[in-house]
């Protein structure tokens, strides 16, 4: 036994990261064909997971295919450290991998996701994992599946735009704030798993390796590092980001994804980071400065 | 002139005298061919093979592009095809509910093709979807409505809006004018003839109905039991048919 077992931190029975070896291998044999054609959708055997789909098990199986012994895991939900999501996954991995885990993006090799990319940019050599729930971008307007692969493969990609002529018809402008549609690599039409529109710009040519997967759809796809990614858009209508005339109320970020907060009964509302590390860290800096 | 399309030898059954076999054919441009026949004769069989939908058992399809010369159909890739299909041709279902998409608005329906050929302006599309509606006789104010809101006779002009939007050289029609009432037929028809004419359209529109065909048709193919019996000049066939069957056919409509 190692000494990591009786450190009495990892769960005996289970098999490093909880899947079994082959399972491991075929899953990364899947994501490397995904890396090789970036955001092509690979599908892979998808194994039942200790959670219920529509919780992240892609992306605990994805995590549970690349973690390594020396790997430093970081968890988010919806850009939080701190919630039930977040904490479940990154205690299910302590507990069946006894790897490191990490609050701090700059510390982590490994950021398994539900929806948002850290503020603080990442770097090259670490691997961002994210939980997609559907990851077809052409379902909404074509539910058959064979139809879809073929629109895919043969760069049939019209309908794509029927989706932001509606927004601009019904709106006036591009409505669609997440899964916003990105073209990968100047050919393939990927979702970006419901990561708002704000975090869009930070899929192209980040040094990061991104990697995709849909437990329940049982798809992977994946962005190598350096890869371009560009949001769809109109000539007339532009991609645009989202802005806050709000700063958060613990950091006075105004660069950062805010959410909005209701904290009383009479309706006041506050605007706070999303990214729980990213406030916090800049929370204390400022704290040791003053 | 040259041929728009050359069909030689098509067949594709089902079983025996199921489907079609031993088509030919060839149509001009600005030419409307009508596809007459009682039900289960491969009316439709043929129009599917023929807009490169099913592939033929034996024969051929060529298709004589105005930039690319001769394609022959079936040995194109698929890609060639779609995007023949969604440029150059088009295709009018007899349920408009299978050649729309219900669940966006009439405007975008209309844009879609445009969008495919990578039109990325909004308000070029946008001007499209107004010009068009109003050419088919829809209020441009309803551009925003989904299709689900229109009358069938509306569905079906909109339909033609989005397959005319592309300006194809070769429209494939299946029975425009079923399941229409008689006035809304004959408002659909009128408007079709006016657009063929008016667009110089090679049609080719499979119908039961002798009224559609002797209005709109320059030539018609009688089809009986999967073959072609009897092929010529509208009027001809309609008042002089030499075939049993077209006889048959012919004398069959109510005379008044």
């Amino acid at each position: 036994m190692s000494a990591r077992l009786e450190s009495g931190s990892l769960e005996a029975g289970y098999n490093f990261a909880y899947l079994d070896e082959q399972t491991k291998r075929s899953l990364r044999r899947g994501l490397l064909k995904a890396v090789a054609i970036p955001g092509f959708q690979v599908p892979f055997g998808g194994r039942e997971m200790p959670l219920p789909y529509g919780w992240g098990t892609g992306g605990m199986q994805v995590t549970a295919a690349v973690l390594g012994q020396d790997d430093v895991l970081k968890v988010i939900d919806q850009g939080a450290d701190d919630t039930t999501n977040a904490v479940s996954i990154r205690r299910f991995f302590q507990r069946t991998a006894g790897v490191k885990t990490t609050l701090r993006t700059e510390e982590a090799t490994i950021i398994q996701t539900r929806h948002r990319i850290p503020e603080t940019p990442l770097r090259s050599g670490q691997i961002m994992v994210y939980q997609v729930p559907i990851p077809e971008p052409l379902r909404f307007i074509e539910p058959s599946d064979s139809e879809t692969r073929a629109m895919h493969a043969l760069n049939d990609y019209g309908v794509m735009h029927v989706k932001l002529y509606e927004d601009i018809a019904t709106y006036g402008h591009i409505a669609t704030t997440y899964a916003y549609p990105v073209l990968v690599n100047q050919r393939y039409v990927m979702d970006p798993s419901p990561i708002p529109k704000f975090d869009n710009p930070k899929l192209n040519m980040s040094p990061a390796l991104m990697l995709f997967g849909a437990g329940r759809e049982k798809r992977l796809y994946a962005l190598p590092p350096y890869t371009q990614v560009t949001s769809l858009d109109f000539e007339d209508h532009p991609f645009e980001l989202p802005r806050w005339d709000q700063s958060c109320a613990f950091c006075g970020s105004h660069e950062s994804y805010l959410d909005e907060l209701i904290v009383d009964d009479s309706g006041t509302r506050q605007f706070v980071c999303s990214d729980t590390d990213y406030c916090s860290q800049r929370s204390a800096q400022q704290e040791a400065t003053a | 002139m040259r041929a728009l399309l050359s069909v030689r030898d098509l067949t594709l059954l089902y079983g025996p005298e199921q489907g079609c076999q031993g088509v030919n054919f060839d149509l001009y441009p600005g030419e409307v061919l009508g596809i007459v026949g009682e039900s289960g004769s491969g009316k439709s069989t043929l129009l599917s093979v023929l807009a490169g939908r099913h592939t033929p058992d034996v024969g051929q399809v060529i298709y004589h592009c105005p930039d690319n010369g001769a394609l022959n159909l079936y040995q194109a890739s698929e890609a060639r095809r779609r995007s023949l299909l969604r440029t150059e041709w088009g295709f009018v279902e007899q349920n408009p509910r299978d050649g729309l998409r219900m669940n966006v608005s009439a405007g975008a329906n209309i844009g879609e093709r445009l969008m495919a050929q990578g039109v990325r302006h909004y308000g070029q599309l946008r001007q499209a979807g107004l010009q068009w509606l109003k050419q088919v006789e829809i209020d441009p104010a309803r551009i925003d409505d989904l299709p689900r809101t229109f009358s069938g006779g509306m569905q079906q002009r909109l339909q033609i809006a989005r397959n005319l939007v592309s300006s194809p050289r070769l429209i494939f029609m299946d029975e425009p004018t079923g399941g229409l009432d008689v006035s809304v037929q004959a408002q659909l028809l009128d408007l079709l003839r006016g657009l063929v004419r008016e667009l110089q359209l090679a049609v080719i529109i499979v119908t039961h109905d002798l009224a559609v065909a002797r209005l709109l048709a320059d030539r018609l193919m009688v089809m009986r039991r999967s073959r072609v019996v009897e092929a010529g000049l509208t009027d001809q066939i309609l008042d002089d048919p030499q075939h049993a069957y077209s006889q048959l056919l012919v004398s069959s409509v109510l005379q008044t």
